[in-house]
C-alpha cells in the first residue's frame, strides 16, 4: 500500500484516500450526518406538533428567571448566557485544534481545559434551568405555563422541551467526556508520540456539531 | 498531512496491518469469539442470521397452521409450546405476537443484519484490496451489539406477558400504552431496547463500510472499477447511516410516551380494557408513522441492494459476459438510494394523509420503477445469448431476478394511491413484499453463500443438494405467495386470526390450506440448505483451485484459506474493471492484469 503519491495522481484512483483524510475523520463526518438526521427528526417532530397545536406558551414568560436574583423578570437572559458559554467553548476548541496543528502540547492542554470547563458550565446551567422549571411544576406530562393566548397549558411544550434539550444535553455530556479523554491522552504524550494531534481535530468536529445543534434547539424553544 | 498518515491514521494500525500477515498467537477467544478479522465477523453474522431465520421461519409455520386449519387443534402444539397453545390452538394474542416477531426478526435480524452484515464484511475488504475494515474494533462491536440485540429480542419471548404483538411497524397507540394489550407491556420495552442496540450496530457497521470503501481501496482500484457488489454494499451503508437515526428518534419519543406520561403520539384515547379515558392530548400517531417509514422504506432497499449487488456479480461471472450497463447499474443504484428517502408516505395513503400530498408520493414512488426496470433490463441483457454455467449460485441469482420482476410489478399497483385504498392491508400487500423483498433477498443470500462458500471455508457445498434446494424453494415460494394476490384482490385483510366467519372469504378455506401445506414443506426444505452448509464446512469437497469460478475480482487472488490480512505479501494492484469476460478470445482477464496496448476497448 505504500507508495509515493505522484502529484497529479487521480484522487479517486485507489491506493489513497480521495479526500486526503484519515478514515476516522471520514467516519466522524458520516456520523455527524447521521446524528444530524436524529436531531432533524426531533425538530421536525417538534414542528409538526407545534403547528398542529392551537397555541403555545410564551418563551419570554417561561424562561425569565436567573439564579440568585430572586423574582426579577429577565426574559431569556439566562439562556443567552448559556449560549454564550457554549459558543465560547467552541472558540477555545478551535484554538486547541490550532495548537495541535503546531504540535504545541502546552497550548493544547490549556485550551482543552478551557473547553471542558465551558462544557461543564453549560451543563451546570442546564441543570439549574431544569431544576428551576421542575420546581415550578414543569416535567414530562405536566406543564404549568398557560398558553400565550390564555388558553390552558399545552402539555406538549414541556414534553418536547425536556426530551429535546435533554437529548442535546446528553450530547454535550458525551462531548465533555470525549474532551476529558483527549486531555488525558495529550497529558500522557500519546499524540506527541504519534506525531499528530488528529484525534483532537475529530473531537473538535463533534464539539462544533453539538454547538451548532444547540443553535437550532435554542431557536425552536426560546425564540418562537 | 502525508497521504500515508491519511490512510492509516494511527501508526499502531499500520503496525498491526503489517504484522497480521505473518504472526500472532491467536486464542480460541480472539479467533472465533471476539474476532476482529472481517472474514470471521462475516461468518458470525451469517450463522447468527441462519439461527434467526430458522426461528422466524418456524413462527410462520405456526401461524400458517392456524390460518390453514382454523378449525382443528393440534394437541402436540401444547406439549411443545405450553401456554402459548392452550388446547392445541394458538390464541389470538399469541398469534399477533408471532406475526410481530416473525416480521421484526426477518426484516431486521435476518435480511439486514444477516445479509449485509455477512456480505459487506466478507466482500468489501476482499474485493477492494484491503487487509481489513477501516476499524476492525468497531466492526467487532457492531457484531456484538447485533448479538446483544438478538438476545434481548429472544428474551421477550419468555416474559410473562409475551413479546410485543402490535405488528413489526410498532404503531402507537398499541405500542405506546401498556394497558392496550399484554404484548404492549414488558414485551414492547424489550422490543425497543433490542431495536436500539440493533441501530447502534448498524451505525457502527455502516460508518465502517463507508470509510473502508472510500479510503482503503488498493492502488488502481478507482471507484469506477469497483465490482457492483461493493457499490451496492456502499449504497446500503449510506442508506442505513442516514435512515436508522430517524427511527431512533421515533422510538425515543415512544419511550417517553410509554414511561414519562408525555403525549407525542397520543391524543383523545379511551382504553376499553381498563375502562379509562386518558388525559393525553395533542399528539399524533401519524407522526410516528412518518418517522417509522422514513426508515421503513429505505430499509427495504437496505435489504434489497446487497442482493442486487450479489446477483450482478454472480450473473456476470457465470454468464461469462461483462455485466451489461455497468455505469447504468451504478447510476440506477444511486437513483434508488436517493428516491428511497422520498417515497416513505406510500405506506400511509390510507392513514389520513392529505390526498394531494399522497399524489406527490405516488409520482415519486412510480419513479423508482425506472431505475429498477433499468437494472432488470441489464440483468436480462447480461444473460442474453450468454454461455451460462448453471451453478447453484447462478440459479439463485436468476431466481432473484425472476422474483424481483414479479414483486416489482405488483409494487406499481400499490404505488397508485387510488388502487391502494382497496389493496392496503390485504394479502396483496403480503404477497408483494414477500416476493419482492423477502424471498428475493433470500435468493440473493443463497446465491452469495453458494458462490463465496469456497472462499469462506476452502470447500465446496454439495451441488445435488443445492439444486434440490433451489428448485424446491423457488417453486414453493411462488406457490405460497402467488395465490395471495387473488385473496388480496378479493379484499381479504392481513393480520386476522380466522377468516371463517366471513361469507366472502369462505371460498379461500381450501386455498389457505394449500398455502399452509406448501409453506411447511418449503420451510422443511431449508434444512437441506442448512445441512449442506454445515456439513460442507467440515466434509465438503476441498477447493484445489485458487480461482474456482474463473472470476476476475480480487478475492480470488488471495490464498485458498486467507489468513488475517488476506494477502500474504503485497496487496495486488488493479488495472482494469471487474468484468472482462470473453474478451479478445480470452475467457476472463483478472483485474490484476495490466492492460495490453493491443487490447480492444469494452
Ligand atoms: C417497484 C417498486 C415498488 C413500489 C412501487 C412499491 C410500492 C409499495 C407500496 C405502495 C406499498 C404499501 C402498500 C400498502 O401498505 O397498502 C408497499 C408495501 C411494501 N413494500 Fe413495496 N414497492 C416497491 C418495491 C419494493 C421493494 C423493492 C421492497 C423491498 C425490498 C418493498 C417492500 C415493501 C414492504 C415490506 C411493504 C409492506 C409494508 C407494510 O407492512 O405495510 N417494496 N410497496
Ligand atoms: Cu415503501
Amino acid at each position: 500500500m505504500e507508495q509515493a503519491a505522484p502529484a497529479k495522481q487521480n484522487l479517486w484512483g485507489g491506493g489513497k484516500s480521495p479526500f486526503n483524510v484519515e478514515y476516522g475523520k471520514t467516519m466522524m463526518w458520516y456520523f455527524l450526518m447521521s446524528d444530524a438526521f436524529t436531531f432533524g427528526a426531533f425538530l421536525i417532530s417538534y414542528g409538526t406538533i407545534r403547528f398542529s397545536s392551537h397555541a403555545w406558551p410564551d418563551p419570554n414568560h417561561v424562561f425569565r428567571s436567573f439564579p440568585f436574583i430572586g423574582e426579577m423578570n429577565v426574559p431569556l437572559a439566562f439562556v443567552t448566557l448559556m449560549t454564550f458559554i457554549l459558543i465560547m467553548s467552541s472558540v477555545t476548541m478551535v484554538l486547541a485544534v490550532h495548537a495541535g496543528h503546531q504540535r504545541n502540547k502546552k497550548e493544547v492542554v490549556k485550551w482543552m481545559i478551557f473547553t471542558i470547563i465551558g462544557g461543564l458550565m453549560f451543563l451546570g446551567c442546564q441543570a439549574w434551568e431544569w431544576w428551576h422549571l421542575h420546581h415550578q411544576g414543569a416535567w414530562w406530562g405536566s406543564n404549568p405555563f398557560i398558553n400565550i393566548d390564555g388558553t390552558p397549558a399545552n402539555i406538549n411544550f414541556t414534553n418536547l422541551f425536556f426530551t429535546i434539550t435533554g437529548f442535546h444535553g446528553f450530547h454535550v455530556f458525551s462531548g465533555v467526556i470525549i474532551n476529558i479523554v483527549m486531555l488525558i491522552m495529550t497529558l500522557n504524550n500519546v499524540f506527541e508520540k504519534r506525531g499528530s494531534y488528529l484525534m483532537i481535530e475529530k473531537a473538535g468536529l463533534y464539539w462544533h456539531f453539538v454547538d451548532l445543534v444547540w443553535v437550532f434547539v435554542f431557536t425552536c424553544f426560546y425564540l418562537f | 498531512m502525508s497521504n500515508d498518515v491519511a490512510l492509516h491514521g494511527h501508526p499502531e494500525v499500520v503496525g498491526s496491518h503489517e504484522a497480521h500477515a505473518h504472526h500472532h498467537k491467536e486464542t480460541f477467544i480472539t479467533k472465533y469469539v471476539f474476532s476482529q478479522d472481517h472474514k470471521m465477523i462475516a461468518k458470525q453474522f451469517l450463522i447468527t442470521g441462519m439461527v434467526w431465520a430458522v426461528i422466524g421461519g418456524l413462527m410462520s409455520v405456526l401461524f400458517r397452521l392456524q390460518l390453514g386449519f382454523p378449525d382443528e387443534s393440534f394437541p402436540w402444539l401444547e406439549d411443545v409450546l405450553g401456554r402459548w397453545a392452550k388446547g392445541g390452538k394458538i390464541s389470538a394474542e399469541n398469534y399477533y405476537a408471532l406475526i410481530t416477531m416473525h416480521g421484526t426478526v426477518l426484516v431486521f435480524f435476518v435480511l439486514t443484519g444477516g445479509l449485509s452484515g455477512t456480505f459487506a464484511n466478507f466482500l468489501i475488504p476482499l474485493q477492494i484490496g484491503a487487509r481489513d475494515m477501516a476499524s476492525p474494533m468497531m466492526n467487532m462491536l457492531s457484531y456484538w451489539f447485533f448479538f446483544g440485540g438478538s438476545i434481548v429480542m429472544i428474551s421477550s419471548l419468555f416474559v410473562q406477558t409475551g413479546p410485543f404483538s402490535g405488528g413489526w411497524t410498532a404503531y402507537p397507540p398499541l405500542s405506546a400504552l401498556g394497558d392496550a394489550s399484554p404484548g404492549s407491556k414488558v414485551g414492547m420495552d424489550l422490543w425497543i431496547i433490542s431495536m436500539a442496540m440493533f441501530i447502534i450496530s448498524q451505525l457502527l457497521a455502516g460508518l465502517n463500510y463507508i470509510s473502508t470503501v472510500l479510503n482503503m481501496r488498493t492502488k488502481g482500484m478507482s471507484m469506477n472499477r469497483l465490482p457492483l457488489t461493493v457499490w451496492a454494499l456502499f449504497f446500503t451503508a449510506v442508506l442505513g447511516v442516514l435512515s436508522f437515526p430517524v427511527l431512533l428518534s421515533g422510538v425515543v419519543l415512544l419511550i417517553f410516551d410509554r414511561h414519562a406520561g408525555s403525549s407525542f403520539y397520543l391524543s383523545d384515547i379511551f382504553i376499553a380494557s381498563t375502562n379509562t379515558a386518558l388525559p393525553n392530548e395533542g399528539g399524533s400517531a401519524i407522526l410516528y408513522q412518518h418517522l417509522f417509514w422514513f426508515l421503513g422504506h429505505p430499509e427495504v432497499y437496505i435489504i434489497l441492494l446487497p442482493a442486487m449487488g450479489i446477483a450482478s456479480e454472480v450473473l456476470s461471472v457465470n454468464a461469462r459476459k461483462p455485466i451489461f450497463g455497468y455505469f447504468a447499474m451504478i447510476i440506477s443504484m444511486f437513483a434508488i438510494t436517493v428516491l428511497a428517502f422520498l417515497v416513505w408516505a406510500h405506506h400511509m395513503f390510507v392513514t389520513g394523509l392529505n390526498p394531494f400530498l399522497g399524489s406527490v408520493f405516488v409520482l415519486l414512488t412510480l419513479m423508482i420503477a425506472v431505475p429498477s426496470a433499468i437494472k432488470v433490463f441489464n440483468w436480462l441483457t447480461t444473460l442474453f445469448k450468454a454461455n451460462i454455467r448453471f451453478t447453484p449460485a447462478m440459479l439463485c441469482a436468476i431466481g432473484f431476478v425472476s422474483l424481483f420482476i414479479s414483486g416489482g410489478l405488483t409494487g406499481i399497483f400499490l404505488g397508485n394511491s387510488t388502487l391502494d385504498i382497496h389493496l392496503h392491508d390485504t394479502y396483496f400487500v403480503i404477497a408483494h413484499f414477500h416476493i419482492v423483498m423477502g424471498v428475493s433477498a433470500f435468493f440473493g443470500m443463497f446465491a452469495g453463500v453458494y458462490h463465496w462458500f469456497p472462499k469462506m471455508y476452502g470447500r465446496y457445498m454439495n451441488n445435488t443438494l443445492a439444486y434440490i434446494h433451489f428448485w424446491g424453494t423457488i417453486i414453493g415460494a411462488y406457490l405460497i405467495f402467488w395465490p395471495m394476490h387473488y385473496e388480496g384482490f378479493a379484499g381479504m385483510p392481513r393480520r386476522y386470526l380466522d377468516y371463517g366467519i366471513w361469507e366472502s372469504f369462505k371460498q379461500f378455506a381450501e386455498l389457505n390450506k394449500f398455502i399452509s401445506i406448501v409453506a411447511i414443506i418449503t420451510f422443511a426444505l431449508q434444512f437441506l440448505f442448512l445441512f449442506n452448509f454445515f456439513y460442507s464446512i467440515f466434509k465438503g469437497r476441498k477447493v484445489k483451485d485458487q480461482n474456482p469460478w474463473k472470476a476476475n475480482t480480487l478475492e480470488w487472488t488471495t490464498p485458498i484459506n486467507p489468513g488475517h490480512g488476506n494477502w500474504p505479501g503485497e496487496i495486488p494492484e488493479v488495472h482494469r474493471w471487474a468484468y472482462d469476460y470473453s474478451k479478445d478470445g480470452r475467457d476472463f482477464i483478472p483485474q490484476t492484469e495490466p492492460i495490453d496496448p493491443n487490447e480492444s476497448k469494452h
